[in-house]
């Protein structure tokens, strides 16, 4: 699937999250914020940084490991990302949804 | 005499010294395992303890019935793994040398890692029955209960048997129902997921069955705490679900000894090769069933599959071959869904549970991903198949290891 985020034609799959993290940049991330009423601070930034280093990393992103990470505590994660914070930043930093394994 | 020592003698380390006694042999073989306990649980069973489906006798034997002559069983739990000097060391004070490690110590339930989850209501409202005497006290509460809020409720993913929260809900409903309660009982199951089950096409057939059965459903719930006082569950959105008696599947977590080993992930799950089951850090340390941290679901039908591959590969080792990379994730697992049906679902790593027929293409008898009298019965008989088959490492013909894709609706 593809779809048109700031000006760019990304491709996505169903759920709306980014297949090719090369297509993402700031202005991506932005809207996609935008899209989840998000308005994003110098604090969203430094999460979704540190989403995108571990993902790089090949580490499977759990809210248990970002609450370990010394990055963010929970509590401030659900602040920041109300509701589905994981699948809500992931969303936002272009990376896949972490898949909670069965 | 070379050593080849299990630790644990569950479901996965009962299988391999069943396998691997008549492969590796006295005087150039000495297989050990241990466990600290005298019983083997048929832990599915748990599932129907606490609503007088099965009693305690069902499901309970002892671990020596399932151990070969020529293994060696060492009753004593297990205090630390030195991989680095191929060594066990027992809580007293005992060694072993292992040329080979299989490591089966399982998963089990860390309510502590919950705020207010093993408080003062632990037992009298807050139950699991992930464990014995969890399962026992929560069937003497439903024996007389007059009714009111149940939440059945998972804090994280992953769970051995993530299925079985779901079929929990669904036989509160149909005992309910049988007792002529139903209309006093307000069911809500509660997930972190987004959808009753990580699997789209199954979270769909699922979602129906609940809406159907009357259960509503929260999701996205990440707990925060369990408040005793007001008797409500907390995520760290702040939102709140009230219950009289919460049934949770607290989080899971393989055995303190990985820890203490220094041989565990945050879980203390064991980083697992996941299409060979050698560890990642120690060529002779082989990981199997919950213990692993593999991408694949912990249930005894797995390990079952993964005993057979783990075989071959520890075989392999011994002759210096290298490895089949040939473990696909494959699990098989029975959904009860009350009322005397079942629902069947077969998937691997790559391929989620889809509508279908099994074991045989087309014809059946078990239908995958459809309620069922016939995948009911199917449920029931895994116990004598545990028991009789499965244990002792028999191949159950027409279901392999790897999956078969034939007879499922894949588009
Ligand atoms: C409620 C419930 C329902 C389930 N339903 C199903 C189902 O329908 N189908 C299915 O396939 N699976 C089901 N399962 C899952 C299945 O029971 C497990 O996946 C299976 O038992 C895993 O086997 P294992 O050998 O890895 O661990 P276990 O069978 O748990 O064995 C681990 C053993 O290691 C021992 N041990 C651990 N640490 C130490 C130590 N430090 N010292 C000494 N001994 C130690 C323990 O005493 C234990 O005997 C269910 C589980 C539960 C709880």
């Amino acid at each position: 699937m593809e779809k048109t985020i700031a000006g760019k034609t990304i491709a996505v799959n169903e759920e709306g999250y980014l297949t090719d993290f090369s297509q993402w940049d700031e202005s991506v991330g932005k809207e996609l914020a935008t899209e989840a009423n998000i308005d994003l601070t110098p604090r969203h930034w430094e999460v979704l940084k540190y989403l995108q280093k571990e993902q790089q990393n090949q580490i499977a992103l759990s809210i248990r490991r970002v609450g370990k990470s010394g990055v963010v505590d929970i509590k401030e994660f659900y602040s920041l990302f109300p509701n589905a914070p994981l699948k809500t930043s992931t969303k936002i930093a272009g990376i896949p949804k972490p898949a909670s394994c069965i | 005499m070379k050593n080849l020592v299990i630790l644990g003698a569950g479901t996965a380390g009962t299988m391999m010294a069943n396998h691997l006694h008549h492969e590796l042999k006295q005087p150039d073989w000495q297989i050990t395992i241990i466990d600290e306990r005298n019983e083997h649980h048929y832990q599915p069973g748990y599932l129907f303890l606490p609503f007088d489906i099965y009693t305690p006798d069902d499901i309970v034997k002892t671990i020596e019935e399932f151990i070969p002559n020529d293994v060696t069983l060492l009753k004593r739990k297990i205090e630390r793994i030195v991989p680095t000097e191929n060594k066990i060391q027992l809580k007293d004070g005992a060694e072993l040398n292992y040329d080979i490690l299989i490591v089966a110590t399982g998963a089990k339930i860390a309510p502590e890692e919950t705020e207010g989850m093993g408080g003062k209501e632990w037992q009298k409202s807050v139950f699991d029955f992930y464990t014995f005497e969890g399962a026992l006290a929560l069937r003497n509460k439903l024996r007389d209960w007059e009714g009111g809020k149940l939440v059945v409720h998972i804090t994280e993913m992953p769970i051995k048997c993530p299925v079985a929260p779901l079929e929990f809900a669904f036989l509160a409903d149909s005992f309910f129902k049988h007792k002529h309660m139903r209309d006093k009982v307000e069911i809500t199951y509660v997930t972190p997921l987004s959808g009753a089950f990580t699997k789209p096409k199954a979270t769909e057939a699922l979602e129906h069955l609940l809406h159907e059965k009357g259960i509503n459903i929260e999701s996205d719930f990440a707990i925060e705490h369990v408040d005793n006082e007001n008797k409500t569950i907390v995520d760290y959105g702040g939102r709140e679900i009230p219950f009289d008696i919460l049934v949770t599947v607290p989080t899971n977590k393989g055995d303190a000894l990985m820890e203490r080993s220094g041989m565990g992930d945050d879980l203390n799950y064991v980083p697992t090769h996941k299409a060979t089951l050698q560890s990642k850090d120690y060529a002779n340390v082989f990981v199997i069933g919950d213990a692993s941290n593999i991408p694949a679901s912990k249930a005894g039908s797995v390990a079952h599959f993964e005993a057979e591959i783990l075989t071959e590969n520890i075989l392999r080792y011994v002759k210096d071959e290298p490895l089949k990379e040939e473990f696909d994730g494959h699990a098989n697992c029975f959904i009860e869904t009350g009322g005397g049906k079942a629902l069947l679902i077969d998937f691997n790593y790559t391929h989620e549970p889809v509508e279908g027929s099994f074991p045989f293409a087309g014809i059946g008898p078990l239908r995958l991903l459809k309620e069922s009298r016939m995948n009911h019965m199917g449920k029931l008989a895994f116990r004598w198949i545990y028991w009789n088959v499965l244990l002792k490492g028999t191949h159950i013909p027409f279901v392999s290891a790897t999956m078969s894709e034939s007879g499922k609706n894949y588009n």
